[in-house]
């Protein structure tokens, strides 16, 4: 006899993360580093186990070596179960041809098989590459309270910036009756925050049919949503509170990465009723030196800081060496900064150097018009950047 | 590699009493050490990165805190279906007492070690503080066909020295004129010869292995002295272990007890990269993950999940995992133990001989 899985969790972590440009060369968007520690999986990750989702699929194709490897047997999510578990789910070679993930929705389709086996009530779709802590159980209940036929969770965003979302319009019991991708003139703040429950009977069915249209993008915003829509099928909006980034750009990883810095953010990573896990390297304990001065940062394991380091996240294994002085940036596992070297509004990639007297970014007050002139510097993993020389604001290097 | 072939003991419960309050609650290999370890870590990885994927630990009364710490062996790479960790736990039968010394210890061990199928055993110790190669001193064992290879280390404080000539053990005592080469707990032998030595040894009723095996059989056996060269040192007394904890601050020593090809491994524990307030100053200390620092520390060892507060200056100290430093409150010399909570505007010194140590779970 078979355990019951009520619900199965489908994580959408094949993305090409294009816009995050070098440092998304060798990994998907989903591996790259986040918050000192972690990376962007550990989140969707780390709340399927604490709303007690123990089945998750994760939807891989792009550069998965390091995401494959990273998430391994589960272990550090305790996602290491006899029944359910964490699953590695790439693209396979069928009986009548083989295809690339063509849309979210064609991912799910080509996985059915995989949802069967364990024959849930519900699916939950989620996607790699947001930075948010969320009781999924609730919205679950919430469904099911509803006896709806979907469940979109939707966070209100700034009226101003809807036109950047897919939104959805709904009535006053929070049932939608139209989704709009990117509307010029939105008639609702709910912007769409990719989390998707469905009763796993009638997606099964949608996305059959939605294989069988040639002209379908195989999305589940573009096409899966808009159907059942068009069949007068029960869609709720289910509202979020809380902390909820989309960090698919440089600005919006540095932005997310400052707001750890921000007392008045609510992402509070030290919450012990509902911890991020990682997993990581054994590192010892980081280490201060006498010259190092550090305020308002986040250092993780295996630092050594002997420089200036303030409002900064400094990832596990960074050295910030005498002399040289780092602010409102972001260090990711294993840099080095050197000595005499001035880091500003900048993110520096993994195991990447900047060498003696070189200066990286600027601070957006030394520009006149900082809006089109001004952004975040970006230094790619492994490149170093030699002595005394300068990387621009918004610049993005890339080593060879 | 030599890890098929050799299997690893590692006695947890070295000198208990020596450490007082924060051995009253827990073996000496649980002791947390160096911000982020237990004692027991450093023999652990060890024997780990010299390819050993079998170990015992052999463990006296206290020893939950122990087996809380290890669990399953995964940090170390010790959860496997052949080998991996084992508890050798103090078997209770009436009448029967703790056991006294190693003798009697490895005595309970028998059937572990009989089981096994290992040629070689290394018998390690948990107050150790050292990343050595174990490896080489088994291979120097194996080249040099001795009987027993045991490890000193030259100026260290030990309970034994060692007395050699020709690099061969002359004699081995607890007092001597001649401190020079202190024993460092670790030896190397044939796993049918250490059955044989123990089980004679405990007919006579003998318990201390190194007076009762080692010192005596130092004629009749070639015991050979392997010199390691490597930072090592053993916890024997509440100093040393301040002292021992304050050498990790030392760069060049932490760089090479935590150096990244041989990690010292322990247990995960989940936390958010440390936090650093506005009016932070901190200097010359090491700090682990988790805490949350808004005022001054300095030369100190910060454990995972500390709280120190604004105005709080912490000089020389150790402070253990989960403890709570009020606002303003002013330690110097100060080891406290796990959860302790100081509140605010309190001032505890104690001084570089003799740190005040403030036992687990009290609040000052």
């Amino acid at each position: 006899m078979k355990k019951k899985t009520e619900c199965v969790a489908m994580l959408l972590a094949g993305g090409e993360g294009s816009r995050l440009g070098v440092l998304t060369r060798k990994v998907a968007k989903p591996a790259i580093p986040f918050g000192g520690k972690y990376r962007i999986i550990d989140f969707p990750l780390s709340n399927c186990i604490n709303s007690g989702i123990e089945t998750v699929g994760v939807l891989t194709q792009y550069q998965p070596l390091v995401l494959n490897s990273y998430i391994g047997s589960g272990a550090p999510w305790d996602l290491d179960r006899i029944y359910g578990g964490v699953r590695i789910l790439p693209p396979y070679q069928q009986k009548v041809g083989t295809d690339w993930y063509k849309g979210t929705a064609n991912a799910i389709y080509q996985n059915i098989s995989y949802i069967e086996y364990y024959d849930p009530e519900y699916v939950l779709i989620l996607s790699g590459d947001h930075i948010y802590k969320m009781d999924y159980s609730k919205m679950i209940k919430y469904h099911e309270d509803r006896k709806a036929d979907c469940t979109i969770a939707v966070m209100g965003v700034p009226m101003q910036e809807a036109p950047r979302f897919g939104i959805m319009n709904t009535n006053d019991d929070n049932s939608v009756y139209e989704f709009e991708e990117k509307p010029p003139k939105p008639k609702s703040n709910k912007a769409s925050m990719g989390v998707y429950v469905f009763n796993w009977k009638d997606l099964k069915k949608y996305l059959i049919q939605d294989e069988e249209d040639p002209n379908s993008s195989n999305d589940f915003g573009k096409n899966i949503i808009p159907a059942m829509l068009k069949d007068g099928k029960k869609l709720y909006a289910y509202d979020f509170e809380g902390y909820w980034k989309d960090v698919g750009t440089i600005d919006s990883l540095w932005d997310a990465n400052m707001d750890i810095l921000n007392p008045n953010i609510p992402l509070d990573l030290d919450d012990r009723s509902w911890k991020i896990y990682a997993r990581n390297r054994a590192l010892p304990p980081h280490f201060v030196s006498a010259s190092a001065k550090i305020q308002n940062s986040l250092i993780a394991d295996g630092c050594e800081v002997y420089g200036k380091v303030y409002d900064t996240v400094l990832f596990s294994g960074a050295t910030v060496e005498k002399g040289a002085d780092v602010s409102y940036s972001v260090i990711m596992p294993g840099a080095v900064v050197k000595s005499g070297a001035v880091v500003k509004y900048a993110i520096v990639g993994q195991d990447a150097v900047v060498e003696e007297n070189a200066t990286v970014g600027a601070s957006p007050e030394e520009f006149k018009n900082s809006v089109d002139e001004w952004g975040i510097a970006t230094v790619g993993p492994e490149y170093v950047v030699k002595k005394g020389e300068t990387v621009k604001p918004k610049e993005m290097l890339e080593a060879k | 590699m030599i890890g098929k072939n050799v299997l690893g003991i590692i006695f947890c419960n070295s000198q208990d009493s020596v450490l007082n309050e924060l051995t009253s609650v827990r073996a000496v290999g649980s002791v947390p050490f160096g911000g982020r370890y237990r004692l027991v870590d450093f023999a652990l990885s060890q024997l780990v990165n010299s390819g050993i994927s079998k170990v015992g630990l052999v463990t006296k009364q206290n020893f939950k805190s122990l087996a809380d710490h290890v669990g399953s062996g995964h940090p170390w790479d010790l959860a496997r279906k052949n080998g991996g960790l084992s508890m050798i736990t103090p078997f209770a039968i009436e009448g029967a007492t703790f056991y006294k010394g190693r003798i009697d210890a490895l005595n309970g061990a028998m059937d572990y070690l009989e089981n096994a199928k290992e040629e070689y055993v290394v018998l390690a110790s948990a107050n150790v503080v050292s990343s050595f190669e174990i490896e080489n001193m088994v291979d120097e064992h194996i080249r040099s066909e001795a009987d027993i290879t045991v490890a000193y280390k030259k100026g260290i404080e030990s309970s034994y020295y060692l007395k050699i000539a020709d690099g061969k053990l002359v004699s081995a005592k607890s007092a001597t004129n001649d401190a020079k080469n202190g024993y460092l707990e670790y030896l190397v032998i044939k796993r049918e010869l250490l059955m044989l030595l123990v089980k004679e040894a405990s007919g006579h009723n003998y318990t201390d292995f190194v007076t009762d095996i080692l010192n005596r059989k130092a004629k009749s056996l070639q015991i050979n002295c392997f010199e390691v060269t490597a930072y090592a040192k053993i916890v024997t007394t509440v100093q040393e272990f301040f002292e021992i904890n304050m050498d990790m601050i030392d760069t060049n020593i932490r760089r090479e007890v935590f150096n990244l090809e041989n990690p010292v491994f322990t247990k995960l524990r989940d936390e958010m990269p440390s936090k650093y307030g506005f009016n932070s100053v901190v200097e010359n200390s090491l700090i682990a993950e988790g805490c949350t620092i808004e005022g001054e520390v300095k030369n100190s060892i910060i454990f995972r999940g500390v709280k120190i507060g604004k105005g709080v200056r912490v000089e020389n100290c150790i402070i253990m995992q989960s403890c709570e430093i009020g606002d303003n409150t002013q330690l110097d010399y100060v080891i406290a133990d796990k959860n302790v909570v100081f509140k605010e505007g309190r001032t505890l010194m104690g001084c570089r001989s003799f740190p005040m140590v403030i036992g687990k779970g009290l609040t000052v």
